[in-house]
């Protein structure tokens, strides 16, 4: 009796300890999180410009950015095509990079910590070295190109070729998924190599009986976190487009910042959110469903 | 015979492998390597097709004429101002909740766990605009604060990584430990501040470094809530001047390189701790 009395007071002890360690995070969440998701749902409803009082207009935000803008489908015509095109790209040669630093070979470390670098170079920094790079008159990646024959390109200066050079550009921070794929390849263990091996198991059969499916929740995290991201592009296009040309390279984001923060539409602005929150949110659904039954877990082998 | 020759080809492999590494390390380094030699050209060397990769004559008068430009020292101290007290305050905030969510238990923890890690799925500008009018409420715009506090919470920039990766950090001690204190009448507190913490300094160095590059990187934030000049991080300040000097690509290039040398000593430095955070934050979810 005396002991069962100890074991709900070491519990109620240890619920109340537990509250109040979580308790300064919990205030965050509902101050610097929840509060503003909800009030920028509250927002979206209304007109307001921060200085004149702020008034009721229900839906009509939503109605007129679906509707009328066709600077909102623009903008997430080109950050669809933006992220379309990375994450995908991105999700092979970071999985292809990891698999070769996988294998023993003298200097492993060394070529890991390069392909590493350019996720640590700051993304301000990292644009307007690109912007360089990227001139269509003196650049680097022009002198290349004509190198071995091909055509000068106009890069970030041409409607067309802007969101490719922007994919390009964040190609370069490839080495944030390949350290995670390759932190999964380490800790595939080598008992189910060695057991597929006596059976007589090709590499190939290997690899894609064996690697790739202990890989797949990575790559589900990696290409969720990828899109999610991507999504949100902005320091690269605010630098060094800005949007241009010809809002060829106006992502959602940039957009959304306009409205906020340079054109005070926050009503609008706090829609668009919303939207795009929406859209994240159905992605990530739509991800999981497709491809969350495809994942394997060890333990379920 | 069969066995030098799988031998023979598995060496094969290797040299493809090594020769395919060589060649991405080359490409992967060219834009800073481009950006290096860009800082030290002469004006005259710059504006010529096709570009030369050796300046000739080394200026490293380019760099005092950037720093000149750019007011480097004043930008670095702000930096470093909201990084100390931001990073103060996400050591606490996050160590504390990381220890609620590892090592006690009590109704509910689970699922607010997974609601502190859905954070990292929103879109941040959702969270932004409201935010924006909360602190010029509070009269907070164009100082540091909206840039310090939200992490006395553990909500700011690298806040709910650091709670997941410490508390990956702090499940890795035997439960046995604690208990062993408790029975000598170590109070929960005492057992986190004097054997959790100082079990667990790999990973707080590990959020330590996140949290200084978070800071240092950060762009749309400091944006948003700083106006003055004089109050400009580093990604502010060389930003800002960047429309001026579009000319004058290699003092732009001298600029970057010295935005970007501090964040390179503390990742060559660290980096072992660096991985090992990477690695655990993505692998356990």
């Amino acid at each position: 009796m005396i002991k069962r009395k100890r074991i709900t007071f070491q519990r109620h002890r240890e619920t109340i300890l537990g509250y109040l360690f979580i308790a300064p995070v919990c205030l965050g969440l509902i101050i610097f999180i929840l509060g503003p998701i909800i009030a920028s749902l509250f927002l979206s409803f209304f007109e307001w410009d921060l200085f004149t009082p702020p008034h009721w207009v229900g839906f009509k935000n939503y109605v007129k950015i679906i509707f009328q803008d066709k600077l909102f489908w623009q903008s997430l015509k080109v950050t669809s095509f933006y992220v379309g095109g990375l994450v995908p790209l991105q999700m092979m040669i970071a999985f292809l990079l990891a698999l070769f630093l996988n294998v023993k070979i003298k200097g492993l470390s060394f070529f890991r910590t390069t392909f590493y670098m350019p996720v640590i170079v700051p993304v301000f920094a990292s644009a307007i070295i690109w912007l360089w790079i990227l001139n269509p008159e003196f650049g680097l990646a022009n002198a290349l190109i004509t190198k071995i024959g091909l055509p000068k390109l106009m890069w970030l200066e041409s409607p067309r070729q802007v969101i490719p050079s922007l994919i390009l550009m964040s190609l370069w921070r490839v080495g944030q998924p390949m350290i995670i794929f390759l932190a999964g390849l380490q800790g595939v263990p080598t008992q189910l190599y060695e057991v597929a091996e006596i059976d007589g198991a090709t590499a190939r059969s290997k690899f894609f009986n064996i690697t790739v499916p202990l890989m797949t929740p990575l790559i589900l995290f990696n290409g969720i976190l990828g899109v999610i991201w991507s999504f949100q592009i902005f320091t690269t296009v605010y630098l060094i487009t800005d949007g241009g040309p010809a809002n060829a390279s106006l992502t959602y984001i940039l957009y959304t910042y306009r409205h906020a923060f340079e054109w005070l539409h926050i009503g609008y602005a706090s829609a668009l959110g919303w939207i795009l929150f929406l859209i994240i949110l159905g992605i990530t659904v739509l991800i999981f469903k497709y491809f969350g039954r495809r994942v394997y877990y060890l333990e379920r082998i | 015979m069969m066995r030098i020759s799988s031998k023979q080809t598995k060496v094969f492999y290797k040299v493809l492998v090594w020769c395919f590494l060589i060649s991405g390390t080359i490409l992967f380094c060219l834009p800073l390597a481009w950006m290096i030699s860009t800082s030290l050209k002469p004006l005259s060397q710059i504006w010529i097709f096709p570009p030369k990769w050796i300046p000739k004559p080394v200026l490293w008068g380019n760099y005092i004429a950037a720093l000149k430009i750019f007011p480097f020292h004043l930008f670095f101290a702000n930096t470093c101002i909201i990084t100390l007290f931001s990073l103060i305050g996400l050591i606490i905030s996050s160590s504390l909740c990381a220890y609620g969510f590892a090592r006690l238990r009590f109704p509910g923890r689970d699922f607010l766990f997974m609601i502190v890690l859905s954070v990292l799925m929103l879109p941040f500008i959702v969270i932004l605009i409201p935010r924006y009018i909360l602190f010029r409420y509070l009269g907070w715009i164009d100082t540091f604060k909206p840039l310090i506090v939200p992490n006395y919470f553990g909500v700011g920039g690298y806040g709910v990584f650091s709670i997941f990766l410490l508390r990956q950090f702090f499940r890795q001690i035997p439960l046995d430990l604690s208990d062993s204190a408790r029975i000598d009448g170590c109070s929960e507190f005492g057992i986190y501040a004097r054997m959790i913490m100082p079990l667990s300094k790999p990973g707080l160095i590990a959020i330590t470094i996140f949290a200084f590059l978070y800071n240092w990187n950060d762009f749309l934030e400091p944006l948003i809530y700083i106006n003055t000049p004089e109050k400009f991080t580093v990604a502010l300040g060389l930003t800002c001047f960047t429309d001026l000097y579009y000319t004058n690509w290699s003092y732009l290039m001298a600029g970057s390189v010295v935005a970007i040398v501090p964040v390179l000593i503390v990742f060559f430095y660290l980096q072992r701790y660096f991985i090992r955070g990477i690695v655990l934050t993505g692998l356990k979810t």
